[in-house]
């Protein structure tokens, strides 16, 4: 350890205070603290600090993500040679969904971290880690068969114009890897939509169809699979949304260690489960008819709910805002799947444009501390005559 | 006993740390060397009386506050002022004083001070030197004499980590402390109140003249906000005067013997400290003899006036602050740690977050350092600060509020509600390492210029 930090002491050199690259310190800083947490001792202020920082709050949503990540990449595999008829193992399954996805993860962490980096040397401050958690969720929420290109135009539309633009993490008002699905969805809707895209070779090979069940649904098809496929996630899909079981345990370690909030999960899953329930008993056609905890376990919702809704950045920020910003999701998502069947996927569009009332939300919650205490204030009798 | 309200609270965190200091009272360290750092007293500008060899009395005027002449500061022993250490801007930082081995004392006239009116005890107060004990909210400085509070505030619970148990503190200071309490009777309309632990001793039960109010809960509850928030919220525009518990019984010893007391009883605690106990002194008195009688184990140290949380570095300047009943010694945390960012790993550093397993490993106690374990990082994860701020008030929308400097929504927010010791434990916690009492701080400086 003690000869890492030392070679790294020497390498840093030139990027020290007053030196020739002191520009690129930011850069330099983001390696360091990748192998050590830094030296900095506290300079004002409490004396002692909490363990916990933000690489690894990031850290710790990244682990959340990987079992969804892992079953998603079998799945794919899984997917693609179920359909061709041929026999086939686990691991071949496994090593044809790595194929096809870590290049997409490749693309998207070399894309979205350039861009970071470049605004951090611009701008002076240090890399924020936010980006280790988008870059792995652009690809897990697009199509396995997207071109990689299109993945890296929408993870640079994404970094640039959804989160440098309002002035980089923390103040982003869209969720970042949503922005990135959106704009490839609206960009290139064949490659986003349809009955071809969502199985890996779908597009190559006529013999295989990639249609997901909603987007049956909306055509007013019949589905051929149970319950408990749609649970367990051996249905088609976007990359990583189809298990539900795996999100579930992803939801859990989020829960467990704080880090996402429960009120929104817990909020999203009455909100849609109600909207649900409304629906069945209208029942007007395929979608609407289609039992309310099916919608909770197929299509992105409970990936949605889980990963995305409760980004803090773009979510709302007061406890009580997170109960309706979570329900108000839930309800929109179930809403947007029935009466839109151009989208199918509701789950993206209700997110997206609860982020933009986030705000609004908690606006209206903190007024009403600000208020109470405006209440209190005009019934004091103690005011100083000299204010 | 009546007690009026038994304030709880959920929200908080009790940090269990190693250090605390045993309850013996140790009387024998005579420090030579003293003294005054005007910025403990927040928000004033001081002007000397005094020149650099003037020779002293205890209770002898050194410096005035610019904003209100009145107030004296006095110094706390009798001896000459060695040096008057300026920083930059000339800005006086230190003045110290070598004491003198005869102790002169100037001594004002008290006989007959329950017949005073208002006025006059408070202008006996300021005089004196007395008058930097009592604190006003809002903003935590030093209370204007020509205010009348709504009410005193005084408080013997204390839930700040390590902190000094006061009821040992003053356990034989009762007559003087009763003292203190009549005197702060005469100075409010309304009421004192004293705010005692559940399981209180009969010391404070049988205390006459005040509202007694009990408090339970994790840190912060001992803070004085919540209490105020809880008994008689702060409006706008109105005042309400705290005063540090053997404060009170520095003004009682005052009142019987007309001579300026500034005694201080203080622990030394940290887990940098081998035999951690009480010690009784005096305001500003130099603490390396108490370091020494005491014993630190690392090289390397930090000595914070006051707890870990909102407390002075005091390493380079090591002099006692002046109200602190407690001085924390910790070693400084200057060291690498590899991958240490991993979520679960290093679980021997006290988190109160769930991504690592410190609190269930380590239920004996947590040896602290200084390390800042990560760096300052934008505001992303929201909801933490909620959890640990018993006050009913946005904690992360105040900060953002003061980082622009928007008055209105300061006022709005509650910053005449909070001083900056009740972000201690957001300093402490938060996971974008923003340093909050700071903030605060700069906030409320901006309103006593702004507001006033």
């Amino acid at each position: 350890m003690n000869l890492i930090r030392k070679s790294l002491d020497k390498i840093r050199k030139p990027f020290g205070k007053g030196q020739k690259l002191e520009k690129f310190a930011p850069a330099i800083n983001a390696f360091d603290t990748f192998l050590f947490v830094p030296n900095h001792t506290t300079k004002k202020g409490a004396h002692i600090r909490d363990a916990v920082d933000l690489k690894r709050t990031m850290v710790t949503v990244i682990i959340a993500l990987l079992p969804a990540l892992l079953y998603g990449i079998y799945n794919t595999g899984y997917q693609y040679l179920i359909q061709t008829g041929s026999p086939f193992t686990f691991l071949e399954a496994f090593i044809h969904g790595s194929w096809k996805i870590v290049p997409m993860i490749v693309v998207s962490y070399v894309v979205g971290l350039s861009i970071e980096f470049g605004f951090a040397v611009y701008r002076g401050h240090e890399v924020n880690e936010g980006y280790l958690v988008t870059g792995l969720l652009i690809p897990m929420i697009m199509p396995v068969d997207i071109p990689l290109w299109m993945v890296g135009l929408s993870t640079a539309f994404a970094v640039l114009v959804a989160k440098e633009a309002f002035g980089g993490t923390g103040m982003n008002i869209l969720n970042p890897a949503l922005t990135a699905r959106a704009f490839a969805f609206f960009a290139y809707p064949t490659y986003m939509s349809g009955n071809k895209v969502w199985v890996s070779e779908a597009t190559n090979i006529d013999a295989i169809s990639g249609e997901t069940i909603l987007g049956t649904l909306a055509a007013g098809g019949k589905v051929n699979y149970s319950a408990m496929e749609m649970f367990q996630g051996s249905i088609p899909g976007s990359i990583a949304e189809t298990s539900t079981l795996w999100v579930a345990v992803g939801a859990l370690i989020l829960i467990l260690t704080g880090i996402g909030s429960w009120r929104i999960i817990v909020g999203g899953i009455l909100g849609a489960s109600f909207m649900g329930f409304l629906f069945n008993l209208w029942a007007a056609n395929e979608l609407m008819s289609f039992s309310w905890i099916n919608h909770l376990i197929v299509g992105g919702f409970a990936f949605g709910i889980v990963f995305m809704a409760t980004d803090p950045v773009s979510a709302a920020q007061t406890n009580q805002g997170k109960w309706i910003y979570g329900v108000l999701v839930g309800i929109f998502c179930i809403m947007i799947r029935v009466f839109n069947p151009a989208y199918p996927e509701g789950v993206m569009l209700a997110i997206l444009l609860m982020n933009v009332f986030a705000p609004t939300i908690d606006h209206y919650v903190i007024n009403g501390n600000i208020k109470k205490r405006r209440k209190r204030w005009g019934t004091s009798v103690n005011q100083l005559k000299t204010i | 006993m009546e007690v009026i309200k038994d304030i709880r609270t959920r929200k908080g965190a009790n940090l269990n740390l190693k250090g605390g200091a045993e309850k013996i009272l140790d009387k024998t360290v005579s420090p030579t060397n003293f003294a005054i750092r005007p910025d403990d007293f927040f928000g004033i500008a001081p002007k000397l009386i005094l020149k650099e060899g003037a020779a002293l009395k205890l209770g002898s005027p050194i410096f005035f506050s610019k904003k209100n002449p009145h107030i004296k500061f006095v110094s706390p022993i009798a001896g000459t002022i060695t040096s008057v250490v300026r920083g930059p801007k000339r800005k006086i930082e230190n003045i110290i004083i070598k004491a003198s081995t005869k102790q002169d004392s100037i001594k004002h006239s008290v006989s007959g001070w329950d017949k005073k009116n208002r006025d006059e005890l408070k202008s006996l107060l300021t005089s004196s030197g007395n008058w930097p004990f009592i604190h006003q909210r809002p903003y935590g400085t030093i209370a204007n004499p020509t205010d009348t509070p709504k009410a005193i505030f005084v408080s013997t619970v204390k839930t700040d980590p390590l902190h000094g148990d006061l009821q040992f503190i003053l356990k034989d200071q009762k007559n003087d402390f009763q003292l203190g309490i009549n005197l702060l009777n005469k100075l409010v309309d309304q009421q004192v109140f004293l705010g005692v632990e559940k399981e209180f001793s009969d010391y404070f039960e049988s205390i006459e003249g005040v509202q007694h109010y009990t408090v339970r809960g994790p840190h912060p509850a001992g803070n004085l906000s919540l209490h105020i928030q809880e008994l008689t919220p702060l409006n706008i525009g109105e005042r309400i005067w705290t005063v540090n518990a053997e404060d009170v019984a520095n003004l009682g010893r005052f009142l019987s013997s007309g001579i300026f007391c500034p005694r201080r009883t203080v622990a030394i605690s940290g887990n940098a400290v081998e035999n951690p106990k009480y010690f009784q002194t005096t305001i500003g008195a130099e603490l390396q003899p108490f370091l020494r009688k005491v014993g630190t184990t690392d090289k390397k140290i930090r000595v914070i006036n006051g707890d870990v949380l909102t407390g002075d570095d005091s390493t380079s300047n090591c002099f006692l602050g002046y109200f602190n009943n407690l001085v924390t010694v910790i070693p400084e945390g200057d060291e690498y740690r590899m991958f240490g960012w991993l979520p679960f790993v290093d679980n021997n550093i006290l988190s109160l977050s769930n991504t690592s397993f410190s609190r269930v490993f380590n239920r004996k106690g947590f040896d602290v350092n200084t390390n800042l374990n990560g760096e300052e990082r934008a505001l992303v994860v929201t909801g933490e600060m909620e959890k640990l701020f018993p006050l009913e008030i946005y904690p992360m929308q105040l900060l953002k509020a003061c980082m622009v400097g928007d008055i209105e929504k300061m006022e709005a927010l509650g910053i005449y509600e909070v001083v900056p010791e009740d972000f201690g434990l957001i300093d402490y916690s938060n996971t974008s390492k923003i340093e909050a009492q700071e903030i605060i701080r700069g906030g409320i400086e901006l309103m006593i210029n702004e507001v006033g």
